[in-house]
């Protein structure tokens, strides 16, 4: 199993570098400009291209933050074994929840401003 | 305390990575609880006038830097991990603590 | 006892005395122009303190039998020169860290050799003494990263200066892994299959992040960080292919 996290973390890391640095500069470019929140959802509500990219997002975030939350504890706190194990897999699932819920309220066309 | 072993700038580039990882995997849920209050856009507007308030514009720039250091950390571990071996490490090491800054550094400009 | 620094021509040194529980014992030892660490313990031994345990073998950087903690850094005290680790005029001397305490200043080094068979760190013969030998190029890739590594004198400097070692004590570690890598490029080697097995299972080369604490301090000036870097390519690489 450690082989395949180490594999799964490295994987999602790659797939997560592009993504970040784009976030990054959305950052940037929304506070520069000042945007407001209906701005933003403007342009992200029923756009399949960001909808991908914040899917693409969350999923690999979703991934990579557990698998490492899982290190540091095991390696800083008594915790671990399987009880540990099961708890990321559970704060995996979580964020997976709440990132597409998220998804949803940005993307989905919905009521419109 | 930082024992005299660890006094180099690998274990200290390690340091950052995982405090930025740590810092930003708490942080992550809060982020999409937020996001989801977007289905009610006032709720959301409300929430970003509040981030309008200067201390939490310094506070989202400190986002900005872990996620940008935990970025650039990061990318140098996969290099130092799947490219041949590199001895710059020391300068790799300068080179993307000082890009994260400078992300951060941007962020607050844009801000102003 | 007077707060005042050691004379000019004495050092204030203090060395560990007991197991894991113990105690620092002060030493004031005379400050020589050119003596090692090791010559100041021998010092300390020979005039005030003789059950003071320690371990040493060569003198001359070869055995790796003599490594301590010097004022909080793991290194070979035999080529340490005291000069150069000084602070203040102290010095505070510990046995290695991340290996039980036996007395004193040595440690039982016994972890240190069992991970280095967990790792499969010996040899596995491809031929007799009936076949030719091996014509192995100097040159080629792999030889060149075993070479990178096989001066490793076992003195467990590395071990010590590992923090995942520290944090999770079934970990291999940096010298075990290091071994493991010089036998994957090493073409008269017969189980290379077993040999990344060994290295990629929940105390293997994954566990490593990288702090390059043991390159940093290695004796030798070896970089096991790069060639558990090696591991771990060749550790996922044999996963994607379904050969673990």
């Amino acid at each position: 199993m450690t082989a395949w996290l180490s594999l799964l973390q490295r994987f999602s890391a790659l797939i997560l570098a592009p993504l970040v640095l784009v976030h990054l500069g959305l950052m940037v470019y929304a506070i520069g400009d000042g945007l407001t929140a209906a701005e933003i959802l403007e342009r992200t509500r029923g756009s399949i291209l960001w909808g991908a990219f914040y899917g693409l997002f969350v999923i690999a975030a979703a991934v990579h933050g557990p698998i490492g939350l899982r290190t540091v504890l095991a390696e800083m706190t008594p915790w671990h074994g399987k009880s540990l194990d099961l708890a990321m897999l559970a704060f995996g699932l979580a964020l997976l929840g709440l990132g597409a819920r998220a998804l949803l309220a940005v993307v989905l066309p919905g009521a419109a401003p | 305390m930082i024992r005299a072993h660890r006094n180099h700038p690998g274990y200290w580039a390690f340091a950052l990575h995982r405090l930025s990882g740590v810092l930003l995997a708490l942080f992550l849920p809060a982020h999409f609880l937020v996001l989801g209050l977007a289905v009610e856009e006032a709720a959301l507007d409300s929430f970003l006038s509040w981030s309008d308030a200067p201390l939490a514009k310094l506070a989202e720039g400190g986002l900005v830097v872990l996620l940008a250091v935990h970025l650039t950390g990061g990318m140098r571990l996969l290099a130092l991990e799947f490219l041949p071996w590199s001895d710059h490490q020391k300068s790799l090491i300068a080179l993307a603590t000082g890009l994260a800054l400078a992300a951060g550094g941007l962020f607050l400009l844009s801000a102003g | 006892m007077s707060h005042a620094g050691p004379s000019e021509h004495e050092l204030t040194v203090e060395i560990w005395r007991g197991g894991a529980e113990g105690r620092f014992e002060r030493y004031r030892v005379p400050a020589r122009e050119n003596q090692s660490v090791l010559d100041l313990v021998t010092w300390v031994q020979r005039h005030l303190e003789p059950a003071l345990a320690y371990r040493f073998a060569c003198r001359v950087g070869m055995c790796g039998s003599c490594a301590m903690t010097v004022n909080g850094r793991p290194r070979w005290t035999c080529r340490t020169h005291v000069d150069k680790v000084t602070k203040g005029g102290r010095l505070k001397i510990a046995p290695l860290a991340n290996l039980p305490v036996i007395r004193d200043l040595v440690t039982d080094m016994t972890p240190f050799f069992d991970k280095w068979q967990q790792a499969r760190g010996r040899f596995s013969p491809t031929r007799t003494r009936k076949d030719e030998p091996a014509a192995v190029d100097p040159d080629s890739r792999a030889r060149r990263a075993a070479d990178a590594g096989i001066e490793c004198i076992n003195c467990a400097v590395c071990t010590a200066a590992c923090d995942v070692v520290r944090w999770n004590a079934d970990y291999l570690g940096p010298a075990a892994l290091n071994r493991a890598w010089t036998l994957i490029n090493d073409e008269r080697d017969g189980a290379r299959a077993e040999s990344l097995a060994a290295v990629s299972g929940a105390a293997g080369c994954h566990n490593c992040h990288s702090h390059q604490g043991c390159a940093e301090h290695c004796p030798m000036g070896l970089n096991p960080t790069a060639a558990i870097a090696g591991l771990k390519r060749a550790s996922l690489l044999a996963l994607l292919k379904g050969e673990l």
